[in-house]
């Protein structure tokens, strides 16, 4: 057993400060499990999402010393006992209370995203599928929508003005994941994808890739496929047709606003070909290009910010 | 009152957001009804994501000889004939098709080679029967039915121009009390979690699908939200409870590290070749085979072993016997020590399977493991020992329509009673809240058709009261006066785990009632420990306490009264099962704020079902004069 300093951001929209604690730490314990001993011994109204304590449900996402973590995910003895931990909540989300933001944002975006669409002509109890062919969608269908990917992606991240027309890596898996699946009946969802959920706006820092605690490769397993076949549909005679044939409104039933900053194609009508490879071709990390984790204790900080639709909806 | 309250109306309220709650949520909006759906913690977080092994259905994808009478009869075998014999009959015969609907809403389950949904093995099911998705199949459940909900509200906002027209969520909002009137669901008092608000419903029908009870207990795989808060509703609102006394410990939890201490290893390990070893390298359930199951369970380890690819000439590993044997049998190892320094034995796949295979097929316990304990299942044995994971007690409803005896009130799933009799198979959970969340929604629907415009008025004096309740936590704290709630959560966990936990004795049961009653001001008086109504984790506790407290004696008293061993019931003074008491349920009500206690037989199982059983296997359950009965109707 040993005493670990910690520092924990308390407050709520209209503002707060890093408190200090002292606690106790035991053998194999977990970041949750200290932010349990404070409530049960030092803080009993530290607010805290979690739930199943195990990496499964997604709920403890929070910033340990400035990076995006599962709190039950992160073992206590990955650090120094002289070390300073300073947790903070995701600062992408408006904050209700201490951790707890309000992830509505992703409710909402996930609720523009046209569902499933059944085969039409088959009965329950007649899909076929190949365990080859659901591979795919299945890598993208282990996500714990823990929204830690949505909290590190820099086109939200300390851009709200970017919200609206940006649903984010959670929903750029979802949307492939409905592309690749072997008997989804709708067409459209790279269309959809590029027009109404602003996947033109990603450019590939991988930075979603790298917190995903279930190792999803949203990066090269879905959002640059879903890049290439966009291109790859623009340029098809037939969809270019279909484009022509269809009013947009009927291509996609949602009405939010296109991506108006979204990269363009260039000159040949392609991806420029260096974001699709690059490792780092666009922006730099929101962390910064040469930040290295964990950051310094007094680098540390966080400032509730407000959404700049406080009327978006919440449940 | 001048407290601000937020009125709602529903035709149908569901309190709870896992796959009972959302199944029954989306029968009730299919059937028209305006629908609310309680979640306890943000959509799609439910304890239902943490099922890996998989739904029972038997769709016959694997071993054609599979159906449902096979599936009935292993699920009374696993309930030690205790169960409902009508719920365990539906549940195998609808569960089928409440598994391929999932396919239409978006469920991607593992494949067969033609193309079918896959079925794997698993503990007390004759043959291959769980649909799967690697061992998250709780996550694939409880994602595909949040989507099927996110798609209703896309087809209205469609057709009326708001997603949330004809069903809504109300995440982390949590029930505190239902209102009655004239004997009659009216509605149902909560408060919502990110704000403190207070919410009013005014709904007639109201289905409860809260889960379980496992956050009595220290040592439990179950989430904070499992408090038993349905169970506690259900009970006050005049209901009735039973079999509170059967509660499964999974065999396999983890032991080590302490911080994840309970957190389940998925049955599948030992479906797929991992065995259980002692400190002395013994594999030692051969040890513990009981008579009933003996001819079923091979003998040597050469025969086990061979199960595993031929499975028509040999039979099963003991490994694979239902769990409340192979609980027994790791408790009885570790109290003989032969147990790990952490009260655990060894569960071993590492030596079994090649590592890639153990990679594809337990992703996620490998994945578990290694991030949570720094253990590389495929190179060195797990540390596991009994963990409290699943309550078979429950509300009493009908079979067929999911009601309790307050009209009005419907429950499903885990928070329901009968289905699992003394002991619930692995894999029956996940089809249970499919089968039974449907119907559930379904009859909710049609008791608000049937009653028409003489909907129950909520009384405002009923509201005033909930809203006093709920708030005195508070009250309590901005006056300086009441325990902090985290100190007595911790004193009923010791009571339940020492004194009601695995094995249990009378003295023991009879020092828990007492201790229990001695909580009872305590919890009563507790405080919030802050006096913010903003998400205050201390506020929410105090409301859960009280809910855990009379569920708890529940279980106490029923366990104390049932004087024979069955199941999930364990005594360790009355070792053996007794025909009796099968035909007992232990029913629990609540008067004047004391838990009874009273008997209630058994329903008698019909004729035809009966004949699914061989005469020899009956006489394990049942007493001389009932098989003299039924060789007399032959």
């Amino acid at each position: 057993m040993a005493l670990h300093h910690f520092r924990i951001w308390r407050g709520d929209g209209d503002g707060g400060a890093l408190a200090d604690f002292d606690v106790e730490v035991n053998e194999g314990e977990v970041v949750l499990d200290v932010i349990h001993r404070l409530q049960a011994t030092q803080a009993p109204d530290l607010a805290v999402r979690w739930n199943c304590k195990a990496g499964k449900c997604g709920s403890c996402s929070m910033e340990i010393n400035g990076k995006p973590r599962l709190g039950c995910m992160t073992r206590m003895s990955t650090f120094d006992p002289a070390e300073t931990i300073t947790i903070t909540p995701l600062r992408t989300f408006p904050v209700i209370r201490d951790l707890v933001t309000d992830v509505s944002y992703n409710y909402q975006k996930a609720r523009e995203l046209p569902a499933f669409a059944p085969p039409p002509g088959l009965a329950p109890g007649e899909y076929r599928m190949k365990q080859v062919d659901v591979d795919r969608s299945q890598e993208f269908r282990k996500c714990i929508e823990c929204y830690l990917c949505q909290n590190t992606c820099h086109v939200v991240r300390d851009h709200e003005e970017n919200k609206p027309a940006f649903a984010g890596p959670r929903f750029f898996i979802r949307a492939a994941e409905l592309d690749m699946h072997p008997l989804d009946a709708r067409t459209d969802r790279k269309e959809f994808a590029k027009e109404e959920q602003g996947l033109g706006y990603c450019n590939i820092t991988k930075c979603c890739t790298e917190v995903c605690p279930e190792h999803i490769h949203i990066t090269d397993n879905a959002i640059i496929p879903m890049k290439e076949r966009v291109v790859d549909n623009r340029y098809d005679p037939l969809v270019w047709l279909g484009r022509k044939i269809f009013r947009r409104d009927q291509l996609a039933a949602a009405s939010v606003p296109g991506p108006g900053a979204a990269p363009t194609l260039d000159q040949d009508g392609r991806m420029p070909v260096r974001e699709a490879t690059f490792d780092k071709a666009g922006a730099a990390s929101p962390f910064g290009e040469d930040v290295k984790f964990p950051l310094p204790t007094d680098e540390i900080d966080y400032q509730p910010h407000q959404p700049i639709d406080p009327g978006s909806e919440k449940h | 009152m001048t407290e601000n309250v937020e009125r709602h109306r529903y035709d149908v309220v569901v309190i709870g957001a896992g796959g009972a709650g959302l199944r029954a949520a989306i029968e009730a909006r299919l059937a028209g009804k305006r629908t609310a759906i309680i979640s306890k913690s943000l959509f799609g977080k439910a304890h239902t994501v943490m099922a890996e092994g998989g739904a029972a259905a038997a769709m016959g994808n694997v071993n054609p000889n599979d159906n449902w009478m096979v599936h009935f009869r292993d699920t009374m075998r696993g309930g030690k004939f205790l169960n409902n014999f009508r719920m365990a009959e539906l549940h195998a015969k609808e569960a089928p098709a409440r598994v391929w609907e999932l396919e239409t809403y978006g469920a991607l389950f593992d494949r067969t080679k033609d193309g079918k949904i896959s079925q794997r093995n698993f503990g007390g099911h004759e043959y291959p029967r769980l649909a799967h998705v690697g061992d998250r199949t709780g996550l694939e459940l409880i994602r595909t039915l949040q989507q099927k909900v996110v798609s209703l509200q896309q087809e209205d906002k469609a057709e009326y121009g708001d997603y949330e027209a004809r069903i809504r969520v109300f995440a982390e909002t949590t029930i505190t009390e239902l209102l009655l009137t004239d004997g009659k669901i009216a509605g149902a008092v909560g408060y919502t979690r990110e704000s403190g608000k207070l919410l009013l419903f005014e709904a007639p029908a109201i289905v409860l699908a809260t889960g379980g009870v496992g956050k009595s207990y220290k040592v439990t795989s179950n989430s904070w939200e499992y408090t038993g808060d349905g169970h506690a509703l259900a009970l006050r609102a005049g209901a009735t409870l039973i079999n509170m006394e059967f509660l499964q410990f999974h065999p396999t939890g983890m032991v080590w590290p302490p911080s994840v201490r309970g957190i389940l290893v998925t049955e599948s390990v030992r479906g797929d070749g991992g065995v259980l070893r002692n400190t002395d390298g013994k594999r030692f359930m051969f040890d513990y085979v009981p008579d009933v199951f003996r001819h079923q369970y091979a003998e040597t380890e050469a025969e086990a072993d061979r199960w595993y690819t031929d499975q028509a000439n040999n039979r099963r590993p003991p490994e694979l016997l239902p769990r409340d044997e192979v609980a027994r049998a790791i408790n009885a190892e570790v109290k003989a020590g032969r147990g790990t320094p952490a009260g655990g034995v060894y569960l071993d796949v590492s030596s079994r399977l090649p590592a890639d295979v153990i990679l594809k097929k337990l992703p996620s316990m490998y994945h578990q493991f290694k991030e949570l304990a720094d253990v590389d299942i495929t190179k060195q044995p797990m540390e596991v020992g009994p963990t409290c994971h699943y309550v078979m007690g429950g509300v009493e409803v009908d079979a067929d329509t999911a009601a309790t005896s307050v009209p009005g009130l419907f429950a499903a799933g885990e928070v329901s009673g009968g289905m699992h009799g003394s002991n619930r198979l692995g894999g029956n959970s996940l089809s249970d809240l499919l089968v039974f969340g449907k119907r559930a929604g379904e009859y909710a629907a049609k008791y608000t058709d049937a009653l028409g415009e003489a909907r129950p008025e909520v009384r405002k004096s009923d509201v005033d009261a909930a809203i006093e309740t709920t708030l005195a936590p508070l009250t309590r704290a901005q006056a300086g006066v009441g325990e902090n709630p985290y100190d007595v959560w911790h004193d009923l966990q010791s009571v339940m785990q020492d004194l009601v936990g695995i094995i249990r004795r009378k003295h023991e049961l009879e020092e828990a009632i007492k201790t229990l009653a001695e909580l009872r001001p305590r919890v009563a008086s507790v405080q919030a420990g802050g006096t913010s109504r903003r998400f205050n984790p201390g506020w929410h506790l105090a409301l859960d306490l009280r809910n855990m407290l009379v569920v708890s004696e529940c279980t106490a008293k029923a366990a104390l009264e049932r004087e024979e061993s069955r199941g999930g019931h364990t005594r360790e003074d009355f070792p053996a099962m007794d025909p009796k008491w099968r035909q007992i349920n232990l029913v629990c009500s609540l008067e004047g704020g004391e838990v009874k206690l009273t008997r209630k037989p058994v329903p008698t199982m019909r004729r035809d079902l009966l004949e699914l059983f061989d005469k020899s296997e009956l006489k394990k359950y049942m007493t001389p004069e009932e098989l003299a009965d039924l060789s007399t109707k032959e």
